[in-house]
């Protein structure tokens, strides 16, 4: 075996045993965790009230973010790329803050703008409209946080696409309307699509500026992983596997879609 | 027609454009000829409304069109680079601008039958733009430019991005697609030879403005200037005067007008047989005579020999001047 091939093979090893330790072994140690005491418990454990409303939270709370992102990422990512206007950069960087800050940070900043000593809170409060600690502000929360996946995926592939097919279509009596949904959406699908994934994995599964918002209220603002959170508090240890599991289930399908979805033959 | 008046362009520092006046004739095949950064591929682009001025205005067919924007302009345009609708068969390519029109599909689909017969792409309704081979593709863009029956084609150094020979090839079709659907067509260029073997008149730019408009053959014959001279075809310079090295003669002997020189080289084309020559002063230049010339001169290097102009002295800028044409504004 030459050396060229070791190296090879041994990068591969390295590289598959990285992946395994990090994300196969605790993955499957989950599932393994989970279907341990029985199906029957694991379905009762996920069939409660609390994991039910839990579950129609975070659907609800994807459901709204997710397109959100999507419709105003796309055109964030239009600006960005085809703007000509001062101040781009700044507008750029800002797209990736949400990347950069901890999202306890987002979800502290959200009650000093909404909370009820926060800038709009005794007026939020007076209109009967309250946002944090109820769903609205989990909402919000989402937003944020998923912000960038849509623009990020979106953007270089504008870039890459150029104007021109956009030109073509307007010489040849496109509106601006019709070149963006005949032209430049079906170029940039795939980008959207993978962006889509990103942000709906990402909503699904986020905790940290949920849990500073939400209030923890079992049956009423509690998501999908603030439950696993609680039960594991509470030592429910296999519910908390089981309602993992779910998670992972709700993750693996959503990569699982885009698989499915991505042409088979590309074209060039 | 499309005729641009007055018409003036800036990109930051640069002048792309300094009050460029054209016709460009109903039915006829243009070149806007000139080298890159001359403002040919700007004008072009303000033509179909891409791209707007700063000063001037665009008319075509007695609208004028400044301010019109490109989707309005009811213009077939071509990119060099095909702006193929990736993700779009062929087919629907071309169908594209008769769909944004809300033709009947019966209707569509005869025209875009028709079409891919006249661009010789029947046959490939269902491929892919990158299933196509380059000149396909820029076939295919033609027939979606035409497929609205535009008012004005316009090509941007269609073939710029082809092999020579598909170039070639593409070009003579192109000729003889104009001979068949005569619509009133401009085509940026940067290749003299292209420029000349098929349009009617062509438009020879440099710096942002027009140096001479006219039917290939003027231009050649009668540069208006220095620039329109070396950039349609070779030059060679003797003392103060610019000569096309045809119009060189070599003669064994001393004459009057005629410069001393020595042959450095002499190179067999066939037919032609260009001689390098070396001027007393260390210049050198290129003549261009017939094989016979050549045998009959028993041409080697290292001969001495007298050269000089066959055409009296700024003969062909005087015959242009007298017509009077660089003064009058400028027309095809």
């Amino acid at each position: 075996m030459s050396a060229e091939r070791t190296t090879r093979y041994g990068l591969r090893t390295l590289a598959l045993a990285y992946l395994g330790a990090l994300l196969f072994v605790p993955v499957g140690l989950v599932l393994y965790r989970t279907f341990q005491p029985g199906i029957v418990e694991v379905w009762a454990s996920i069939t409660t009230p609390a994991a039910v409303h839990a579950f129609q939270l975070t659907m609800m709370v994807t459901l709204i973010a997710v397109p959100l992102n999507t419709v105003l990422g796309i055109l964030a990512a239009l600006v960005i790329v085809r703007g000509r206007f001062r101040g781009k950069a700044f507008l750029d960087m800002l797209i990736d803050l949400p990347f950069a800050i901890s999202p306890i940070v987002v979800g502290l900043s959200l009650i000093f703008v909404y909370g009820r000593t926060g800038w709009f809170g005794s007026a939020l409060a007076n209109a009967g409209i309250q946002i944090i600690f109820s769903w609205p502000g989990i909402v919000l929360a989402t937003i944020f946080v998923t912000l960038p996946f849509v623009v990020r995926e979106v953007a270089p592939v504008l870039r890459e696409v150029g104007t021109e097919q956009e030109q073509a279509a307007a010489t040849l009596g496109a509106s601006s309307w019709q070149t963006f949904r005949r032209v430049t959406l079906p170029a940039i699908r795939w980008g959207v699509a993978y962006g889509v994934v990103l942000s709906t994995a990402r909503a699904i599964g986020e905790f940290g500026a949920v849990s500073v918002v939400s209030g923890h209220i079992a049956g009423q603002t509690e998501t999908l992983t603030l439950l696993v959170e609680q039960r594991f508090q509470n030592f429910n240890i296999a519910g908390a596997y089981a309602a993992s599991a779910l998670l992972a289930v709700i993750a693996l399908g959503t990569l699982l879609a885009m698989t499915l979805i991505k042409p088979r033959k590309e074209h060039a | 027609m499309i005729s641009v008046t007055g018409v003036s362009k800036r990109f930051g520092d640069f002048q792309a454009l300094d009050d460029v006046s054209l016709e460009v004739p109903e039915g006829s095949l243009t070149a806007l000829l000139g080298p890159s950064g001359s403002g040919k591929s700007t004008l072009l682009r303000i033509v179909a409304g891409l791209e707007a001025p700063d000063a001037g205005d665009v008319v075509i067919d007695g609208r004028n069109q400044t301010g019109v924007p490109a989707q309005r302009r009811e213009i077939g345009f071509v990119f060099q680079h095909y702006a193929a609708f990736k993700h779009m068969s062929v087919r629907e390519n071309v169908a594209f601008g008769l769909k944004i029109r809300k033709r009947p599909k019966a209707e569509i689909a005869a025209r875009v039958d028709e079409l891919l017969g006249i661009v010789g792409l029947s046959g490939y309704q269902d491929r892919y733009p990158s299933q196509l081979s380059g000149g396909q593709r820029q076939r295919m863009a033609l027939a979606r430019a035409l497929a609205v029956e535009p008012r004005v084609l316009l090509l941007d150094e269609p073939f710029g991005a082809l092999d020579a020979n598909v170039r070639a090839d593409l070009r003579r079709w192109l000729r003889r697609l104009h001979e068949e659907v005569p619509v009133t067509t401009v085509i940026v260029t940067h290749d003299q030879e292209e420029a000349m073997e098929i349009t009617d008149r062509i438009a020879v730019m440099h710096d942002g403005r027009i140096a001479q408009v006219g039917p290939p053959r003027e231009l050649y014959e009668q540069p208006a200037d220095d620039f329109v001279m070396s950039f349609l075809g070779p030059v060679s310079r003797l003392g103060e005067q610019l000569v096309r090295p045809h119009d060189l003669r070599i003669t064994a002997d001393a004459r009057d007008g005629a410069l001393e020189a020595m042959v450095t080289r002499v190179v067999h084309l066939g037919f032609e047989v260009r001689v390098e020559l070396v001027l007393g002063d260390g210049a050198s230049l290129a003549v261009q005579v017939t094989r016979g010339e050549a045998e009959a001169l028993e041409l080697r290097s290292g001969d001495i020999v007298w050269v000089a102009s066959d055409r009296p002295a700024g003969e062909a800028f005087t015959a242009l001047r007298s017509g009077g044409a660089p003064d009058a504004p400028l027309s095809v």
